[in-house]
């Protein structure tokens, strides 16, 4: 019998290790794994490379993660907001490296590494410093960046229900990255609201099939969502003030 | 002192320019104003990179939503016909051509339509791009919204970017607060002028040469 469900997000991180690479999934807080990303920083695996969008917010979740400075490298798209003000410390300080991507180039070097691609060519970047050392070619006309595969040994994702053969669906805005995540990483784990017996999930609905996904773990309802304290950012602050 | 029309009217300038129908993403800051002035009837379908389709606007506090956020991890609602995407899906529909529409803000744009509004390069400052390189090659029309001068007075509309690009030649028309330019093979060409805005006055404060727009309305 397959059974992917684990009782607990402290057992489903434990062999997570140091200098490990970790993709973490989330647009800002909207489906970042935060049961999950918390048993990791117990877990205390140390010298990690992080793969997310953001370097976290305020000082829960990833923010807390590199606050514990176990995060020896970044790569991501958008480290700077209104409350990442942990990342900002520390990259400042330079205890923190940083590889910067173009969010869709991130997206799409995820979804390379888990479709088996062994590189490919976008236009996104091309003149600008972010390509800079990377082949560009010019194909019908138009120039494009060659841009790689990004793995990870294990992708910490959330969704709203699995069943235990790691089928998942999504919920709103929450899905961005869970899905690529998944399929790019030797390992994936995924926190959700609730495992449903097997077959009470519609296939037509199944977002992510369960043969990208090896550990899932109820974390039931998560508190933070309902917490009726809700950061988000006003405006790109640099563009207004300039 | 030459007239220049608010953020809000630039906003409702801009929405007048999108036609029914259209696939538009609306960049983070002074663009997401746009969307205030768009027709409910034109059924003008939002897109936000971070996973939509039919995003809607801002919802009442007590409807405030964690997991249904815009790009600027605001909290949005969503609209009939709404649809949801992972990150890849999201921007294959930029790069692929497929939104109609982006507006855009901008640090500045130069005479050949590359755009810089993502650094000002500025030592220390922490770099951020997100989604911004990809909106600016992806779009068929890239619009940027942005004042014509800056709170220092520097022109934003220039030969060549001083800041770092976003992207290369990517720029379709500018709105500003003083007139509206099209980039086209010659540079900045006027389409439209604000109040007692003329050619020749703006393109003296600019130092730049400007043109008409072919099918502009424009009369100096």
């Amino acid at each position: 019998m397959i059974n992917k469900s684990w009782p607990d997000v402290h057992g489903a991180v434990a062999d997570i290790a140091d200098g490990a690479t970790v993709m973490i999934g989330g647009f800002g807080r909207a489906g970042q794994p935060v049961e999950l990303i918390e048993a990791l920083l117990e877990q205390g695996a140390d010298g990690l490379t992080v793969i997310s969008n953001n370097a976290g917010n305020g000082d829960s979740g990833l923010a807390a993660l590199i606050g514990a400075k176990r995060v020896r490298k970044i790569i991501c798209s958008f480290p700077r907001q209104s409350d990442s003000w942990v990342f900002d410390g520390l990259y400042r300080a330079k205890e923190i490296e940083l590889e910067l991507v173009p969010q869709g180039n991130l997206a799409e070097r995820m979804r390379a590494a888990g479709a088996g691609i062994g590189a490919f060519f976008s236009p996104t970047g091309v003149g600008t410093e972010l390509a800079e050392g990377k082949e560009v070619r010019s194909i019908g006309g138009r120039d494009y960046v060659l841009e790689y595969p990004l793995y990870a040994d294990v992708a910490l994702i959330s969704a709203l229900r699995a069943d235990r053969w790691g089928n998942l669906v999504y919920r709103k805005t929450a899905r961005n990255f869970g899905p690529i995540m998944a399929a790019a990483a030797t390992t994936t784990i995924a926190q959700v609201d609730e495992v449903v017996p097997l077959g009470s999930l519609d296939p037509e609905n199944v977002v992510t099939p369960g043969i990208f996904v090896d550990r899932v773990v109820a974390v039931g309802e998560r508190a933070w969502l309902r917490a009726g304290e809700f950061v988000g950012e006003s405006s790109d602050t640099e563009l207004e003030r300039l | 002192m030459s007239t220049r029309i608010s953020r809000h009217e630039l906003a409702a300038r801009i929405a007048r320019d999108i036609p029914e129908g259209a696939y538009v993403n609306l960049g983070i800051g002074a663009p997401t104003l746009v969307s205030n002035y768009l027709s409910p009837d034109a059924e003008i379908i939002l897109h936000t990179e971070n996973g939509m389709l039919g995003m809607g606007p801002e919802p009442l506090i007590d409807d405030v939503d964690p997991d249904l956020v815009n790009a600027g991890k605001l909290p949005v609602t969503e609209l009939p016909g709404a649809a949801y995407f992972h990150q890849a899906d999201s921007f294959g529909m930029m790069r692929g051509g497929h939104l109609d529409v982006c507006v855009l803000g901008a640090f500045q744009v130069s005479a050949a339509g590359d755009l810089a509004n993502w650094s000002t390069g500025a030592p220390g400052a922490i770099p951020a791009v997100g989604g911004a390189m990809d909106l600016a090659i992806g779009a068929k029309q890239v619009f940027v919204m942005t004042d014509l001068f800056t709170r220092d007075g520097a022109p934003k509309l220039v030969t060549n970017c001083s800041y770092p690009l976003t992207g290369a030649r990517c720029v379709t028309r500018v709105y500003t607060d003083h007139a509206i330019f099209d980039i086209t093979e010659r540079g900045f060409a006027i389409r439209e002028l604000f109040g007692d805005n003329t050619a020749d006055q703006l393109g003296d404060r600019l130092g730049l040469p400007l043109t008409t727009a072919v099918d502009a309305g424009v009369s100096n």
